[in-house]
């Protein structure tokens, strides 16, 4: 079996008395796709931070292309290869660019920082990017404030696609797109991932856009794993109490909402005690 | 297909976006003053060449002599004329606000940027000294450095460029905390880009526009605290002309009966300050919108 | 008729952005009878925000309304000062952001029963024993302390529920919900769902959900209407919807959503992005350039509202249609790859 291409073990996340992130452990193999599924207050988001170093573990380790990446690290030639092994693009289109950037200038200094290419070279491939995401050259011109939500994340994806990531991970990239637009985008990232072989770890609240795209699911819940496993298997048959709450709560045709019991309604949500 | 270019055209594209969009954007206040600001400029660059008369030298006959043939303002109590003396004192009055506000700015911008970036304890630490010099009134400062160096235009601009760090520090730290705090600045992070290079290039281009128009607002205050650190002589030194100096030399002829030389040249500082007040306030009030 | 809760007829509004005049609504006609509750679906652009706060009278002062809006046969749009104040109390608007609408450095308390003491001169001590019962119906027990806290101390969930709350206190004849739910998590967005349900069956109450997923209006939506670029293309049974549309662009939306029961090949993406009202060509259907059914009519003139079997639908060509929009959904997902270049 081919090496896994990220490996999370026993991760833990603490911030000041709050367990964010409680003993994770996953691995993602080569092109495969995992989706990490949770509501807010899960860790999902921070597990993800933590993968990209935009977070420091309390514990535990976190391995990519086989190289450790448990701790962040400050000097810029390692974040620099690091950023060539696992590649982010957030939820919100409306602040992951840069608003002074074109979508070019931003592609382009992203090439120029991985590679010390010439102009022409760099050019090419920043047409490459372009075309593998759908955007036609007045889009690549343009600055983030002309362009729609969908062809923000479309610009934020070539950006992540930019550094030739193994890893690419999701945070609720397609949360904020309208359901139209969603679907493009998601079939852009089945499309991308069947050009360039590259593995996804989605994080994601929407089980029907889980489904669509990933192979392996774990659902987290208060920091901790709850499930896993295939993610037609964890969706069709959930075993975990927690789960079947997520699933029971998906509107689809003949749905209708029922109110819980009282007593686990009420310490439900609570901000603070 | 044809209906995709119809879709595509039709994103919208907001009005008032790059240098002279903004310009526009300030409205008919905010273009005079920019005209203002751009005939006292050229008047800094070329005053001295296009200066009637000569502005140094004096003639005690000609002492006070009111508005005649060629000299519109008259003559000042030394003998000179008025027009010359504004147009030659327009170089120091609006290079020393210049040297002020480069100076703040420069460091201003520094120290909030790596206040924001470094957050913790290097912004507990840069905010702790930036309190300490807030105590100091940049008129106080520049007292002390005449009482150390001597009187004259550098010690006082440096003076006041050291009192004025704090304030700019103080507004572009909650920008550059803003700008710091988003996702984009993030992605620039797990890119690889060092941590100077997401500042100077993604950071302070986007604080631009409150940059711009801090320093706008500040140089109106740098000409108000030179002028008045001439006038109490440990600025500019008479018989250099300049705008602050004139009103001190020419205090005297107001209860003579002459008032047009301190007049003209307070006018001239007022008029200048005004233009840069109103242009600031306008740029601040797009950089909320 | 003047049982019927809410008439809105021809409403087309105009907003200045800019400078310019942009359409934002175009005639745009609803119903919704006392105690019914009418879904209003649709993507970004399409007018459904705007349509509710022109019943709420929250437009802009420079806005430009034509058309008419009447609750209970009066028209809104002249109400002025008690009159605008007794109808805002009747007419109770819940918005998506509830953090964003109430103020942080009061109370709850404060905030729920503001409207009762100022607009209905209701005393302190009993405008509090009413919101303590109301939150207990919303689900939240300790009234009492709910009450003393700000709104910093509540999660997302709970404080929507107070915004329920909150809005029922008036007991308003109608609802305004304006996406409810879409900031919250899913297991929390189906417990504020069937409080929403239960109380609006319990009280009678009329309502206009809006939201922009289809199935989500369908759950508690006795009808359900659908935007597209500032206009209502389509007006059916909520249950009806899924495996009977009237418009195709109702069915395009069903057939790109993804399945959670199984993983397609490719979804069924529509071409191109949504079109906001001032966006659209007038004398056209402003959906045809993005629509698998276009023939040049639909691009030369503008469809009106034809009925068919109890529903409405904006489309020259719904008769013809009817019955073979469903089944797209179900066939092959190959065709929709090649056009879909980002215009979105």
């Amino acid at each position: 079996m081919p090496e896994p291409v990220l490996e999370v073990a026993g991760l833990r996340k603490e911030f000041g008395e709050l367990v964010a992130v409680d003993d994770v452990t996953f691995t993602v193999p080569a092109a495969g796709s995992l989706a990490i599924v949770g509501e807010s207050g899960s860790g999902k988001t921070t597990v993800a931070r933590m993968i990209v170093g935009l977070e420091h573990p309390t514990r535990g380790t976190i391995t990519a292309c086989g190289n450790d990446r448990s701790k962040p690290t400050r000097a810029a030639r390692d974040r620099r290869r690091r950023g060539r092994e696992v590649q982010i693009v957030f939820q919100d289109p409306y602040t992951s660019l840069d608003p002074r950037q074109t979508a070019e200038q931003t592609l382009s200094e992203m090439i120029r920082l991985h590679h010390g290419w010439a102009a022409d070279r760099r050019r090419a491939r920043v047409t490459e990017l372009t075309e593998l995401v759908g955007l036609d050259s007045r889009q690549a011109r343009a600055l983030p404030r002309s362009l729609s939500g969908g062809q923000r994340q479309r610009v934020a994806i070539a950006r992540a696609l930019a550094a030739e990531p193994q890893v690419l991970i999701l945070d609720e990239s397609v949360a904020a797109l309208d359901v139209s637009i969603q679907a493009q985008v998601l079939n852009l990232l089945a499309e991308i991932r069947d050009q360039t072989g590259v593995s996804y770890i989605l994080i994601s609240h929407d089980l029907a856009v889980v489904r669509q795209l990933t192979d392996q699911a774990i659902v987290m819940h208060r920091g901790q794993v709850v499930e896993r496993g295939a993610t037609a298997q964890v969706l069709d048959d959930p075993q975990h109490p927690y789960t079947q709450r997520l699933r029971a709560s998906v509107p689809r045709p003949g749905w209708k909402p029922a109110r819980r019991p009282v007593a686990a309604a009420a310490t439900d949500g609570e901000a603070s005690p | 297909m044809g209906a995709t270019a119809l879709l595509n055209e039709a994103e919208v594209r907001p009005p008032g976006t790059g240098f002279l969009g903004r310009l526009r954007a300030t409205g008919p206040a905010g273009l005079a003053s920019a005209g203002v600001i751009v005939i006292a400029t050229f008047a800094a660059f070329f005053g001295s060449l296009l200066a009637p008369y000569n502005p140094v030298e004096t003639n005690l006959a000609l002492a006070w002599v009111g508005p005649v043939g060629g000299h519109l303002l008259g003559f000042d109590g030394q003998g000179r004329d008025v027009l010359s003396r504004l147009l030659a004192g327009a170089t120091t009055s609006m290079l020393g606000p210049l040297a002020v506000v480069i100076l703040a700015m420069t460091a201003g911008t520094l120290l909030a940027v790596v206040a924001a970036w470094r957050r913790g304890a290097v912004d507990a630490m840069i905010s702790s000294g930036l309190d300490i010099l807030f105590a100091f009134p940049g008129i106080l400062l520049a007292v002390l450095a005449a009482a150390v160096f001597g009187a004259g235009l550098p010690a006082a601009a440096i003076a006041l460029a050291i009192a004025y760090t704090p304030y700019v520090a103080r507004v572009l730290r909650g920008a550059a905390l803003k700008e710091r705090g988003q996702p984009y600045v993030a992605a620039l992070e797990v890119q690889g880009v060092s941590a100077p290079g997401i500042c100077l290039r993604h950071l302070v281009p986007n604080m631009l526009p409150l940059i711009i128009a801090q320093a706008t607002i500040m140089f109106g205050w740098a000409m108000v605290d030179l002028a008045a650190i001439s006038f109490l002589g440990l600025g500019v030194q008479p018989p250099n002309p300049d705008w602050g100096v004139m009103i001190s030399e020419n205090q005297t002829g107001i209860p003579q009966g002459y008032p047009l030389p301190a007049l003209s040249a307070g006018i001239c500082i007022v008029v200048v300050v005004v233009a840069f007040n109103v242009l600031g306030e306008r740029l601040f009030a797009e950089v909320d919108r | 008729m003047t049982d019927t809760l809410l008439e809105v007829d021809h409403l087309t509004v105009r907003l200045r952005v800019e400078g310019r005049p942009r359409s934002v609504l175009r005639d745009v006609g609803l119903r919704i009878g006392p105690g019914e509750a009418v879904g209003l679906v649709g993507e970004s652009g399409s007018g459904k925000s705007m349509t509710a706060r022109a019943i709420g009278r929250l437009l802009p002062e420079r806005a430009a309304v034509e058309g008419t809006i009447r609750f209970q046969g009066a028209d809104v749009a002249g109400l002025t000062g008690s009159d605008l104040r007794r109808y805002r109390s009747q007419v109770a608007m819940i918005f998506q952001d509830p953090r964003a609408h109430i103020n942080p450095v009061r109370r709850i308390g404060d905030f729920m029963t503001e409207a009762l003491r100022t607009n209905l001169g209701v005393r302190s001590a009993e405008a509090a024993r009413r919101a303590v019962e109301m939150l207990a119906q919303v689900g939240i027990e300790d009234g009492e302390r709910r009450l003393r806290q700000y709104p910093h101390q509540l999660s997302g969930g709970l404080l929507q529920r107070v915004m329920i709350a909150a809005a029922l206190l008036t007991e308003p004849r109608l609802l305004l919900a304006d996406e409810p739910t879409t900031a919250l998590d899913v297991t929390t967005q189906a417990e504020v769902m069937a409080i929403l349900d239960d109380l609006r069956r319990e009280l009678h109450l009329g309502m206009l959900f809006i939201t922009h997923d289809l199935e989500l209006a369908a759950a508690i939506c006795d009808r359900t209407a659908v935007m597209y670029a500032g206009q209502v293309v389509e007006v059916s049974a909520s249950a009806r919807l899924h495996d009977d549309p009237l418009h195709p662009y109702t069915a395009a939306l069903t057939a790109a959503r993804p399945d959670i029961t199984r993983a397609a090949s490719r979804l069924r993406a529509i071409p191109g992005r949504p079109l906001s009202a001032f966006e659209a060509p007038d004398g056209q259907c402003a959906f045809a350039p993005r629509c698998a059914h276009a023939l040049d009519a639909c691009r030369e003139t503008a469809p009106e509202m034809t009925e068919l079997d109890g529903g409405l639908s904006r489309c020259l060509r719904a008769g013809e249609l009817r019955g073979k929009l469903a089944t797209e959904s179900e066939s092959t997902e190959s065709e929709s790859t090649e056009s879909e270049a980002a215009d979105a």
